[in-house]
């Protein structure tokens, strides 16, 4: 099927190839909303993530804390976040990672007003930098 | 009769909710932000609705990725805040006009909008945020003050309901509530945005000029804003800024002419460009205008 926002730069959508893809990854995320569940996984990781058959890959970028992994592999930011929550990583000192900036310069960023649209509403314009 | 007679458009950042529950909100960074609602808290105080119909969507809390519906409606008796991962906002207790929903519930239905039924639901900061902002600070011991009716629309998995889809929604609500016996006064609130991306190497997108056409619009041209394709959005305000799809259930739900009592646009609060608007049915403002001069 031809996917008219595939070519938006630095974005995954979450589309239902991605949620296919995502679905033991993002379950695992999501059972972190609750304390006992963090209480869990904060105190046998390994043993914990053996009841998600995800790929070794996402396991992998989990154990790692490889935010963008994540994303790659099928994750979707509000299921990984949660995950950064339960680290003590909020929405933005996330982004700051993902992006690459950096929690500071990140920040600086969207008080200066964020990142604009020029230059980034197709992957062809990231091309050439 | 029930009549809905005014919408309010708002974003709902997780971080507003923190500001407020951590007491921070006049510092430099939340002051501006702040500002923008106390026109809409005094609004609120005097129009005391006794119902809001609240369009928002659920962040992956109370829905995880075993079911996803486009439109699920909150039918149950009381709402309890959601554990988010960060322990549950300090936030009173939401409770339903369940009599109400569930005829409106029923009138969707026949009305061809297949929507889902939830008797058991918790709420995120989707709904509560917008809450707090309208209502002030509250404790989990107080009241909000208003019956609150949830509507949670799918936007985390693609594709979110168009904006038309939306917007006829919005009408066919506006229908449901016109068809209820009682004389409530209802309003209508239609939540997320505005410009914002949450993920990836693009994160901190922000883009004044879309969510300002998208303000504009809404009074101005809402039939063809509500015509705008997805890509649109993911493109120009970001992967997260689809959530604006929702405003157009509140404005379908409207009067065709709208008088635009009310406006706040700020970057940034956390990723996200805060937008806000109130939107008064022509005729009712226009009454309470004939009401004020006698
Ligand atoms: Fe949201």
């Amino acid at each position: 099927m031809q996917k008219d926002y595939e070519d938006i730069p630095g974005t995954f959508v979450f589309d239902a190839d991605r949620s296919r893809e995502g679905y033991h990854l993002n379950q695992f995320c999501i059972s972190l909303r609750l304390q006992k569940n963090r209480d869990a996984f904060n105190a046998d990781q390994e043993t914990y993530l053996d009841k998600y058959p995800m790929t070794p890959e996402q396991r992998d970028a989990v154990l790692k804390r490889d935010w963008n992994r994540l994303l790659e592999l099928g994750g979707n930011i509000y299921y990984t976040s949660k995950l950064a929550a339960n680290d003590g990583i909020n929405f933005q000192n996330l982004a700051g990672l993902m992006t690459g900036m950096g929690v500071e310069a990140y920040r600086d960023m969207m008080l200066a007003g964020g990142r604009s649209p020029e230059g980034n509403r197709y992957k062809s314009e990231w091309e050439d930098k | 009769m029930a009549r809905i007679v005014a919408g309010v458009g708002c974003s709902h950042v997780p971080a507003i909710g923190v500001a407020m529950d951590t007491h921070i909100t006049d510092q430099p960074y939340w002051q501006p932000v702040f500002k923008g609602f106390e026109f809409s808290r005094k609004w609120m105080a005097e129009e005391k609705p006794d119902v809001v119909f609240l369009v928002y969507n659920d962040h992956c809390t109370a829905f995880d990725a075993s079911v996803i519906p486009t439109f699920a409606l909150g039918c149950a008796a009381s709402f309890t805040p959601a554990d988010e991962g960060w322990g549950p906002r300090p936030v009173p207790m939401v409770y339903n006009h369940q009599k109400m929903a569930s005829h409106i519930a029923q009138s969707l239905i026949l009305d061809e909008f297949d929507i889902t039924i939830m008797n058991e639901m918790e709420v995120d900061h989707g709904l509560t945020v917008p809450l707090s902002v309208m209502y002030g600070d509250k404790t989990p011991e107080d009241d909000w003050g208003v019956k609150v009716i949830p509507l949670a629309v799918n936007v985390v998995q693609y594709p979110a309901p168009t904006g038309n889809r939306c917007y006829n929604l919005g009408k066919a609500i506006r229908r449901a509530v016109e068809s209820y016996p009682e004389d409530l006064k209802v309003m209508i609130f239609g939540t997320g945005g505005m410009s914002h991306q949450l993920q990836y190497k693009r994160a901190g997108l922000i883009n004044p000029e879309f969510d300002n056409m998208f303000l504009d619009k809404l009074t101005s041209d809402p039939v063809g804003l509500s015509k705008m394709p997805h890509v649109d959005y993911l493109r120009e305000a970001g992967s997260e800024g689809v959530e604006m799809v929702m405003w157009h259930v509140m404005r379908g739900a409207l009067d065709e002419d709208v008088v635009e009592v009310h406006r706040h646009y700020h970057v940034p609060a956390s990723n996200t460009a805060v937008g806000h608007i109130i939107l008064e049915n022509k005729d009712y403002h226009d009454s309470r205008k004939t009401l004020a001069a006698e």
